[in-house]
């Protein structure tokens, strides 16, 4: 299960209504082994495609130099869809190598830029192997 | 001469979970040879024959001191002793 608060949540769903009809995409890092998605990292998409996605190289070696000062890890790795489901495609099983994350891919085929709910579901992806799980949303400010 | 070679979470199960290990080489197909021999499988995760000759996998970026190697020779991108490499799949998808 992907256990995520809901500022982030909202954080990821805003950031890929905002990149409609381009597929947005990020990671959300937490201290090793945690399993706690705690820090949002919205990142570029090098391809600016409807189709593809791939985090800029440079970017890319800045973002993991970042999480291993601080000791953390991709807990989450995001992307949209734009004008499919969100369930991983064929190419995002091939590339998908962190074993450990969640992979949390958001449509946006609905409402693009506008208002709206979308679809937002989760997976484990491990050698090949797609898993999808619960997303339980915590609203800290509602529990308090 | 000797590099540090930094090891992405999907590849460390060819150096036994280690994050870093190091290499030798004068340049980065020297050291990727180099990591085969310690580390045997790790170089067809790395490398793959494109055209005739061997290049780095679309999908995996490798860096010498922070430089992507695809601007500075790719495989035939020196190195020296104390450097560092570091290897990071592309994270991507469609």
């Amino acid at each position: 299960m992907l256990r995520i608060d809901l500022a982030t949540y909202q954080a990821i769903v805003a950031h890929a209504k905002r990149d409609h009809p381009d597929e947005a995409c990020g990671v959300v890092a937490g201290p090793d082994g945690s399993d706690r998605p705690q820090r949002w990292v919205p990142m570029v998409n090098a391809a600016r495609s409807p189709t593809f996605y791939e985090f800029d190289t440079s970017d890319l070696l800045q973002l993991y130099k970042d999480m291993d000062a601080n000791d953390e890890e991709p807990v989450v790795v995001y992307h949209s869809h734009t004008a499919t489901e969100a369930y991983p495609s064929r190419t995002d099983i091939g590339l998908a190598s962190e074993p450990n994350a969640h992979y949390v891919l958001v449509s946006t085929r609905e409402h693009g830029n506008s208002e709206g709910p979308v679809e937002f579901r989760s997976y484990r992806i491990i050698d090949s192997e797609v898993t999808e799980e619960e997303v339980a949303v915590d609203d800290e400010l509602r529990r308090a | 001469m000797a590099v540090e070679v930094r090891v992405p979470t999907i590849l460390r199960t060819y150096t036994g979970g280690e994050k870093a290990v190091s290499g030798q080489g004068a340049t980065l197909s020297e050291v990727i040879d180099d990591l085969e021999s310690n580390h045997p499988g790790i170089k067809e995760r790395l490398v793959e024959a494109k055209d005739g000759h061997s290049d780095l996998r679309r999908f995996v970026n490798v860096y010498v001191n922070d430089e992507d190697v695809r601007f500075t020779g790719g495989l035939g991108t020196s190195v020296s002793d104390g450097d560092q490499v570091v290897v990071l799949p592309a994270v991507a998808g469609g």
